[in-house]
């Protein structure tokens, strides 16, 4: 899959495209906004990582010339402004996600790759199944091995986007963003201890743990090998 | 009473309120105030001139009697010198004969009192016999009728005892004087009439063209920093003064503008070097060559506290651009109609497990009614800030969330059951940086409740701290929405 990376600094450019190469994407990078915009139109690629602040053309520009250009290709803006405001505006500009820098590079893969899956299309799957864990989104049940779970309503949503981006990394931040619309970091770890009541209610008692811990990055449900 | 019912009576209530308000508010006024005093000014030196003028005019007329009554005196003092009593009888028999019109009394009485010739018919009753100058009453038969007219009049004494009586009716006079009073009445009440209209009009003027600065004051205040004051083109001094308010918020628009343009800049010039660094930390740790593999993990450990080291110093950073934005406070196009409520029940569902955890009873009280307009994601921000304050200080205990209406403002709420905060640390403590421990053991960055009053100023609502006896109270306090 080619990602096209448009950043200015040198430096990051260097690390995103070393980093995204390493996780096994074709990287074309872009120094500017007009020669962004210009790859962005020719080439076919899978994403865009956009910075925000560009010589020549800014980001929200650029995506804004891509958008109109009806070149829908999936876009993740990265940038200094972390207000909210900014990202929202980033977002309407046509952005799919935003990124504050400086970010570690696992939270810009997880992200990446949970773009790339949206662009896959949207599943209309009502029924989610990882290993032997089940979740009903129409009668909002969950089984495990055939036994039924007991769980809250929050607690589904939060095992339903996991579900949905089983094997691979979800971040504490995607998890905020996603399953309790709250843009922004509390300084308390609020995320841990729901994450550690689901795991009492999935995988108690079961030989196989389904719902791990990434170290540094976030989380993961995947079936065990 | 029908839920409509129920609404238009409140509705009327609050009218009746806000009519007493506005009354209030206008006596208050500088322009009302300026107004009563020229009124009473106004008042004050109509009437000095009213009374001027009725003093003199009655005046007049009085010193016209008496001049008439000493010339009569002395004429006939003349007449009695040259020709003797009965010269003096045979003029004022001549005088006194007919109705001359001109209302003059003539009496000559004898040493007993008799009257010799005159006008009058006897002595009029009670009116004594030395005093050079009198006033008397009248009695006077017009068409059959008995009148008492007042009069005026002069005492002559001829040596023998003979008395001579010069008197003037003067009611003619006194009705003259009555008529100047009621026309002055008149003319002062038509004055303080037009006096008042022309206090009420100025006052209006003056108020409306205070108020225009207001409102523009307050619209820039909350936010809209393009809005100007309306000049009248007049010239006068309120269009002076509202020129150089305009040309004063012009100056504040230019710095405001240049100062998000520095915060953006300085956001990107300084997070950048951070970020390498950060990138090359990380990069540093997951380098897969084979002498980094071969370093210690004490070395890695290092490297991470340094990656967590930096991601402090970028989260101070970020909420002290947060702030200065929040607090240039020019950009408020994404307010909309938000529940208090549902904020706080979304933030209690998030917060509840690791309250748990963490040995505290987190309570929720929310009560409907509580929308107000404003950011639901800047809300959310200051009630988490709020709890995780909470959750930092208290140690352990109850903590309470509510949301409810009191006195027409929606509140929201936070009281928690640890240390509080004493009164006189209440206000510095919403400074940025201020932490009131003096050991700054516990982490953070003392931005927390800065940020929490910069999004409430930015909603225009109030930020209270309170005694929970014991514990801290956050109140923040916003206009209601009426849905």
């Amino acid at each position: 899959m080619k990602i096209l990376v448009v950043e200015d600094d040198r430096e990051t450019a260097t690390y995103l495209t070393k980093g995204l190469s390493e996780s096994g994407y074709t990287v074309d990078c872009a120094g500017d906004g007009r020669e962004g915009l210009f790859l962005a139109t020719s080439g076919d690629y899978s994403a865009v990582v956009l910075d925000r602040m560009l010589p020549g053309m800014d980001g929200l520009s650029l995506l804004g010339a891509l958008r109109a250009a009806e070149i829908r290709t999936p876009a993740l803006i990265l940038s200094a402004l972390g207000s909210v405001d900014d990202r929202v505006k980033g977002l309407r500009a046509g952005g799919d996600d935003y990124l504050v820098k400086p970010f570690a590079f696992s939270e810009l893969l997880a992200r990446l790759e949970a773009l790339l899956r949206r662009g896959a299309g949207p599943t209309t799957a009502t029924r989610l199944r990882v290993a032997d864990l089940e979740l009903d989104l129409l009668t909002r049940t969950v089984r495990r091995a055939g036994t039924v779970i007991e769980i809250l309503p929050r607690e589904f949503r939060l095992l339903e986007y996991l579900m949905r981006n089983a094997g691979h990394v979800v971040t504490r931040t995607m998890l905020l963003e996603h399953v309790w619309d709250y843009h922004f970091d509390p300084q308390t770890n609020v995320i841990d201890v729901h994450i550690s009541r689901l795991r009492q209610k999935i995988d108690k008692g079961f030989d196989h743990p389904l719902l791990h811990t990434v170290r540094g990055a976030g989380y993961c449900l995947r079936a065990s090998e | 009473m029908s839920v409509d019912e129920h609404r238009v009576a409140l509705a009327k209530s609050w009218s009746a309120r806000e009519i007493l308000a506005h009354t209030r508010r206008l006596v208050r006024t500088h322009a009302f105030r300026l107004a009563a005093l020229y009124l009473l000014v106004f008042a004050a030196s109509v009437l000095g001139v009213l009374l001027f003028v009725y003093g003199t005019s009655a005046n007049f007329v009085e010193r016209q009697t008496e001049a008439t009554l000493d010339a009569e005196i002395a004429g006939l003092a003349e007449q009695y010198a040259q020709r003797g009593l009965s010269g003096l009888i045979q003029i004022v028999a001549a005088r006194s004969a007919g109705d001359r019109g001109d209302a003059m009394i003539y009496l000559v009485t004898d040493p007993d009192g008799r009257p010799l010739v005159g006008n009058i018919a006897a002595w009029p009753a009670g009116l004594p016999t030395h005093s050079a100058s009198l006033s008397f009453a009248l009695e006077k038969t017009i068409d059959g009728r008995v009148e008492m007219r007042p009069a005026r009049g002069r005492l002559f004494l001829i040596p023998g005892g003979y008395r001579l009586l010069v008197g003037r009716d003067i009611s003619d006079a006194a009705a003259f004087r009555g008529q100047i009073r009621s026309t002055l009445i008149w003319a002062g009440l038509i004055a303080l009439g037009i006096g008042v209209a022309g206090g009420a009009v100025m006052s209006r003027n003056l108020l409306h063209r205070v108020e225009q600065v207001n409102r523009t004051s307050e619209r820039v205040m909350a936010g809209d920093l393009t809005d100007r004051i309306p000049l009248s083109g007049a010239g006068d001094e309120f269009d002076q003064l509202a020129a150089n308010l305009n040309r004063m918020l012009d100056q504040i628009e230019r710095l405001m503008t240049a100062m998000r343009e520095v915060t953006d800049d300085v956001a990107h010039d300084l997070k950048t070097p951070l970020s390498r660094l950060r990138t090359r930390l990380e990069g540093a740790l997951a380098d897969s060559s084979e002498p980094a593999r071969a370093a210690s993990s004490g070395q890695k450990e290092a490297i991470r506290a340094a990656i967590e080291e930096a991601d402090r110093l970028l989260a101070t950073f970020n909420a002290l651009l947060s702030i200065a934005e929040l607090e240039s406070g020019a950009r408020r196009d994404r307010t909309e109609p938000v529940d208090l409520s549902e904020i706080a029940r979304a933030a209690a569902e998030l917060y509840d497990p690791v309250a748990e955890e963490k040995g505290f009873a987190l309570a929720i009280a929310a009560e409907p009614g509580t929308t107000i307009r404003g950011d639901r994601h800047l809300l959310s921000q200051a009630l988490a800030n709020l709890l995780d304050n909470a959750l930092k200080y208290a140690r352990a205990g109850k903590i309470e969330i509510r949301a409810f209406v009191e006195g027409g403002r929606a509140v929201l709420e936070v009281a928690d059951r640890g240390p509080g905060i004493p009164p006189e640390d209440r206000e510095t403590v919403l400074d940025r940086f201020v932490r009131l421990e003096a050991s700054r053991t516990t982490p953070g960055n003392g931005l927390g409740l800065s940020l929490v009053r910069a999004i409430v100023r930015r909603h225009g609502g109030m930020l209270v701290l309170e005694d929970n006896d014991p514990g801290l109270r956050v109140r923040l306090e916003f206009a209601r929405l009426a849905l």
